[in-house]
């Protein structure tokens, strides 16, 4: 049994941990981490980086499907899912490896290990390795993340019942598919399925596909999964579900319930924090609904121990993840006290086809909050590179607050909007107005051009629209 | 060549008014040549030349208010030396909104510009404008804070900025009132226009008495406990001192009373004190400031360390000060930091007043006329000189007690000088 002495130890390797540990190291701290499986966490081994693999094999696909439109004779796609799935492993595996070299880079101890969290000695906090090595360190950050959400009486067993990394994974491809929640997670696989040639259903408890964004994003979301021949059931209640050789689901929607056969289903209901099993009973952490609560400087009721990411609560975001990452090892080295993350300010992005992005507040959200709005809309259907792209379906909304010209939030559904949005994120950051966005020359021909006439269009001075 | 640049007149001045050229561009000047008149908080300094040469640009106009320490305020140019400044850029380094401001002070405008508007943002700022403060600084500040501080009357000059750099940020605006004073045009009801008032632009010091007493009476809670004092001993023993004082020294009631007032701080130490939000200081001098009525306002010289002085000294300081702030002449540190502040309108005939405190002092002594009246002394009526002294008390740091012993003492004093010698 090997003793470590460090002056920060980030327990989780994936997109908060490593980068607040690098943070960490770059501001003088001996920083050490603890991975139980795969530096990149989730993120980068199991969610973002390999579905966006996956997700490029579908358009790649999707592109030779309509290659005809763009004047190209090619023969049929052909699909080598072996080869599609190894390629999202190879991405996810060099990138991986690509965080060990960060971590030798700054000079971080990196410990493949369960932690858990142990007392304190001569000041500094104990922290007990599963390979019965102890680390001594003056501050602590979690960073332990998340994993699926189980639903009641349904058991994943990895061939027909699944979650995302058997979902991302898969040794044959379904002929039906059953997607449970209609999140970024569910939708993104739904719309990866759906390209790939599987006929898709997806099961949603809210009264709309990607509840999370602003509902008009959501019904055009929605118009285009169907047109592309998807199933949607939402205000759809999952009930007994069975496993055969297939799989066979009870879905009472509108009023009627029935039985949904499928030869998979994949369970994309959510996640929740991985808080047990690290040491938290012993302390004075508060867990408030499965999250760990933190200040503005990511700081839990027990000093010296911080927690960032996923266990912090929603939004459930790699960027999010870091962002606080970096508020932690910033405060651990005495930069001063940290505002936490506003959650208007962070972006989020769905993968799926058409691309789904936004920042800030929806429209309902922004009434809601009391704000007197206005609203602005541009279809990419009028911008000349989505034309060009052949790539049109989509918009861009932008809502903004009428008094004061706040940037209160954006809404993007349409090509590479995922790519789009930190337009806005910037200007949100920086707390432009109206005035400085119709100011700014948006390069043309490009897809941000719809962008500035969003703008232009809440104020009713939209050019070309 | 040599940038003249605005002076600090003080270690804590940080802007000022430019309230006089007193060359043109174009003269020649030697070095030491006053060229311009300075007007602080509550003086008015003289800028010398420090090179010889030739005035060749004036950057900020006379009468701006507000400039930066630092701030280049014109350019000296010996022969075939070159600019500095870019031709066009000398101008344009002054602030936009100089032009527009009060030339001279205290000015009396003519009714037909009642309302002027001289630091008010413009209704629609152009969104490409940089912000400037009065003395020019560029202030940085979001769009969205700019949008909400003109909506809301803020002026984000007297903010401190929570975003990268000290950049304020929509977060800096939250809980924060109107900071532009109620004499900033869109908050007079505008005047009628006509002969029969005329609107008095305000001097630095009109703001800076308007600002700190306007604080104090918000911030302290100020109670008041007055006294009446027999000065018949007083009046015999100043008669003595005067006639065995040495040529040109005269000392007067005031002066007594400041001694007085020393030597009873010095026994109420707890009256000699400050409120600092979190803590009270309590000073081991009287640094005495008194209050002299001045054109265009007041100003508070301070006799420093009073408790330890003689009477003839405090006297031929109080001349001396006096002198120095009727002439406009005060240097800052001779009018800033006292510990207790003396008002004496005695030689108008009032009887009695309040005065506000001077903050962030705790205690003002408002000293009114002496006068023969009617007093009771043993049963009998009789005639005594007699003086009535009202102390205003920041509560916070002074109890109703501590005031009225303070009073006792100070008046057991009075009434008998020979106590201060104790």
């Amino acid at each position: 049994m090997a003793e470590h002495d460090v002056d920060v130890v980030v327990i989780g390797g994936g997109p908060g941990g490593y980068v607040a540990a690098i943070r960490a190291s770059q501001l003088g701290l001996k920083a050490a981490v603890v991975e139980r499986e795969n530096l990149g966490g989730i993120c980068l081994n199991w969610g973002c980086i390999p579905t966006k693999a996956l997700l490029r094999s579908a358009e790649v696909k999707h592109l030779i499907d309509h290659a005809k439109d763009f004047g190209i004779t090619v023969g049929k796609a052909e699909i080598d899912l072996n080869a599609v799935v190894e390629r999202s492993r190879g991405v996810a595996k060099r990138l991986s490896s690509g965080i060990s070299h960060l971590m030798k880079k700054n000079k971080i101890a990196v410990f493949m290990a369960s932690a858990s969290l142990g007392g304190m000695a001569k000041g500094k906090r104990q922290v007990k390795l599963d390979n019965g090595d102890m680390i001594n360190a003056k501050s602590v950050i979690l960073a332990t993340g998340a994993r699926a959400r189980a639903l009641p009486g349904i058991e994943a067993n990895g061939e027909t019942i699944v979650t995302y990394r058997d979902a991302m994974t898969p040794k044959t491809m379904p002929k039906t598919l059953i997607v449970v929640g209609s999140g970024a997670i569910g939708i993104e696989f739904a719309s990866f399925y759906a390209d790939m040639g599987v006929q898709v259903t997806v099961i949603e408890a809210m009264d709309r596909i990607l509840p999370a964004e602003d509902d008009e994003i959501s019904a055009m979301a929605a118009k285009s999964f169907t047109n592309r021949g998807l199933t949607l059931m939402t205000g759809a209640k999952l009930g007994a579900v069975k496993a055969g050789k297939g799989v066979t689901a009870e879905v009472t929607h509108q009023g009627k319930t029935q039985r949904l056969t499928a030869d998979r289903m994949i369970l994309a209901v959510g996640i929740t924090a991985n808080t047990d099993c690290i040491g938290l009973e012993q302390t004075k952490v508060k867990i408030d609904r499965g999250h760990v609560i933190t200040d503005g400087s990511m700081r839990t009721d027990e000093p010296g121990v911080y927690a960032i990411g996923d266990m912090t609560g929603a939004p459930w975001l790699a960027h999010k993840a870091s962002h606080e990452g970096i508020i932690a090892a910033e405060h651990i080295a005495g930069l001063g006290e940290g505002h936490g993350v506003k959650k208007t300010d962070i972006p989020g992005c769905t993968y799926c086809r058409p691309q789904v992005a936004s920042v800030g507040l929806s429209e309902k959200a922004a009434i809601a909050a009391g704000h007197d709005i206005k609203v602005g809309r541009f279809p990419f259907l009028a911008n000349g590179k989505a034309i060009a792209l052949g790539d049109e379906d989509g918009m861009i909304k932008t809502i903004f607050d009428a008094k004061t010209g706040e940037l209160l939030g954006a809404h993007m559904i349409g090509p590479e909007v995922t790519e789009l949005i930190q337009g806005y994120v910037v200007a949100k950051k920086l707390e432009t107005t109206e005035e400085d966005l119709m100011h700014t020359i948006f390069p043309h021909p490009t897809l941000s051009e719809a962008m500035h006439e969003s703008v232009l269009d809440a104020f009713d001075k939209a050019i070309h629209f | 060549m040599a940038i003249v640049t605005m002076p600090a007149l003080s270690p804590t001045m940080t802007e000022g008014k430019l309230s006089k050229w007193l060359v043109q561009e174009g003269d020649d000047v030697r070095s030491g040549d006053v060229i311009a008149e300075i007007e602080t908080d509550k003086a008015v300094m003289e800028v010398e030349a420090l090179d010889d040469g030739k005035i060749t640009t004036i950057v900020i106009a006379e009468g701006t208010e507000s400039v930066a320490v630092g701030t280049t305020i014109a350019e000296i140019l010996g022969d075939g030396e070159d600019s500095a400044l870019s031709s066009s850029g000398a101008k344009e380094a002054a602030p936009a909104s100089t032009a527009s401001q009060a030339p001279e002070e205290p000015k009396e405008q003519a009714n037909e510009a009642p309302v002027a508007a001289p630091v008010a943002p413009s209704a629609k700022p152009s969104p490409v404008a940089s912000p400037a403060d009065q003395s020019g600084e560029r202030i940085f500040a979001s769009p969205l804070a700019r949008r909400i501080a003109e909506d809301r009357r803020i002026d984000l000059a007297s903010l401190k900025g929570s975003g990268p750099r000290g950049r304020i940020i929509k977060a800096d605006l939250e809980n924060v009132g109107s900071t532009v004073t109620a004499s900033t045009p869109q908050a007079v009801m505008p005047m009628q226009t006509g002969d029969d008032s005329s609107v008095i632009e305000h001097t630095q010091m009109r703001k800076v008495i308007a600002d700190r007493l306007q604080q104090s009476m918000q911030d302290s809670p100020h109670f008041y406990v007055n006294m009446d004092i027999d000065i018949g001993q007083m009046l015999t023993a100043r008669k003595a001192l005067n006639d065995h004082a040495p040529e040109g020294v005269k000392i007067s009631v005031n002066d007594m009373i400041v001694k007085a007032a020393a030597t009873a701080l010095m026994r109420v130490p707890e009256v000699n004190a400050s409120w600092e939000g979190t803590q009270t200081r309590r000073f081991h001098h009287a640094d005495i400031s008194v209050a002299v009525a001045i054109e265009g306002g007041l100003i508070t010289p301070i006799i420093r360390h009073a408790d330890e002085k003689g009477l003839e000294a405090i006297s031929s300081e109080v001349a001396a000060l006096a002198k120095k702030a009727h002439d406009g002449k005060l240097a800052p540190e001779e009018y800033t930091g006292g510990s207790f502040t003396i008002s004496n309108l005695g030689m108008f005939g009032v009887t009695s007043f309040t005065a506000v405190i001077n903050p962030p002092q705790a205690a003002i002594l408002a000293i009114g006329a002496g006068e023969e009246r009617a007093v009771v002394r043993n049963g009998q009526l009789a005639v005594a000189t007699m003086m009535t002294a009202t102390l205003s008390s920041d509560h916070r740091v002074i109890d109703g007690a501590t005031a009225a012993r303070f009073m006792k003492v100070f008046k057991d004093i009075v009434e008998n000088p020979v106590l201060a010698l104790a």
